[in-house]
């Protein structure tokens, strides 16, 4: 650490390397939980290095760093009982929590809609119906629709809007 | 933290790595600290009837002790403080003023009841004594932050007790000093006053002083991270 503080940077690594095995067992011994004894061994490190300036040579390093490890390894333990207090244990309510996903009368509902909407388009005046099927199902631009019926954009436009307002009053009525 | 990771950061610390200038020992460190507060001491003494002030102080033996007591508490609160300020030293370095600040305590109490008992004594007026609460915080401040700049140059993993001790140090020297312009035997009130001064000082020094050293040292561990 005399060598550290002088400002060799090969000694160093090679102390940071023989502090780790020590750091782990300190915050083994304290009782830091296996997946946080890293996070012990980082903060140790990152201590020791910001206070290499306080390390007396004529006393003893395995005690400096041992004290350390220790202080660490209290924080670790505070910062995991106050976010184990945080976590509430709900496995009861996890039971009896809702599936937000669509249940079995959902999908049978869903299906009754799209067969309503289907005989709805199916009553549609031609033109009106092909502005459907290209550009609303066949998710067509008003490019590519025009291209292929044949008609242009402004009455394709015109056809869709008139469709969607009798598919809306029909299946209104229908509801 | 995997093996990779720990060999990321040693290589990251060992490239950050430049010379440091070691802290000299606690010791030292105190006795400079000790050292402006005898410049202060000598500056009030240049402005006060000093053998007037022996005399006194002389005369009294439980002002004597609670003089030596406040002095005594002043040296080793700021020995402890130093001693905190250095990762390995433990809490019990907080102790070490107690025995003098017991001192101090019990021979302002012995004061009350000398000024209670004995007629003819001295004792300060509640203005008189309004001044005193005044003259230990607004000296308490300047000391305060000449020790708390000088502990921040260490890295105490214990900052709310470095930072109370500290201020104890204050409060303590600050009331040592107060004897050059408190021509007065102790007196009840008085030691009431005295004693939510150097509280007072102790608690802020504890609140403020501790957010300092320990704001201090999380910004160098987060300054090291990045």
């Amino acid at each position: 650490m005399a060598a550290a503080q002088a400002g060799d940077r090969a000694s160093y690594a090679l102390l940071l390397r023989d502090c780790i095995l020590l750091v782990k067992t300190i915050a083994g011994r304290q009782g830091v939980p296996a997946d946080r004894i890293d996070d012990v061994v980082q903060e140790t490190l990152l201590t020791v290095h910001r206070a290499r300036h306080t390390y007396d040579p004529h006393r003893s390093f395995t005690a400096w760093l041992t004290t350390i490890a220790q202080r660490r390894s209290i924080d670790a333990l505070r910062s995991h009982w106050r976010r184990r207090k945080s976590e509430i244990d709900a496995s009861l309510a996890l039971e009896h929590h809702a599936d937000p996903g669509p249940g079995p009368s959902d999908r049978i509902e869903a299906r009754g809609r799209a067969a309503a909407l289907g005989r709805a388009i199916a009553t549609l005046p031609a033109g009106q119906r092909e502005a459907v099927e290209q550009l609303a199902l066949g998710e067509q631009t008003l490019a590519e629709a025009a291209a292929s019926t044949g008609r242009s954009v402004g009455a394709l436009k015109v056809n869709l809007h008139r469709a969607l307002k009798t598919l809306r009053a029909r299946l209104a009525g229908e509801g | 933290m995997a093996r990779s990771d720990e060999e990321q950061l040693i290589q990251s610390l060992s490239a950050d790595l430049a010379p440091v200038r070691r802290l000299p020992p606690p010791a030292y460190r105190a006795l400079v600290w000790l050292a402006a507060v005898c410049v202060i001491a000598v500056g009030l003494a240049a402005g006060t009837d000093v053998a007037a002030t022996v005399r006194r102080i002389t005369a009294a033996p439980d002002l004597s002790l609670a003089v030596a007591g406040s002095a005594l508490t002043a040296v080793l609160a700021a020995i402890a403080a130093f001693q905190l300020a250095v990762p390995d030293r433990r809490w019990t370095w907080a102790l070490l003023p107690l025995p003098a600040a017991a001192l101090w305590i019990g021979a302002s109490g012995a004061g009350c009841l000398r000024s209670w008992l004995v007629p003819d004594t001295s004792v300060p007026s509640p203005g008189e004594t309004e001044a005193c609460l005044i003259f230990i915080f607004g000296l308490s401040v300047p000391l305060s932050i000449l020790l708390l700049a000088m502990l921040r140059r260490g890295f105490s993993l214990q900052p709310k007790l470095a930072a109370a001790v500290a201020g104890l140090a204050a409060a303590a020297a600050a009331a040592t000093l107060l004897n050059f312009v408190h021509p007065f035997d102790a007196a009840a009130t008085d030691l009431a006053v005295h004693a939510i001064a150097v509280g007072g000082v102790i608690l802020a020094n504890e609140l403020f002083g501790g957010r300092i050293l320990a704001a201090k040292n999380s910004a160098k561990n987060s300054s090291s991270a990045t």
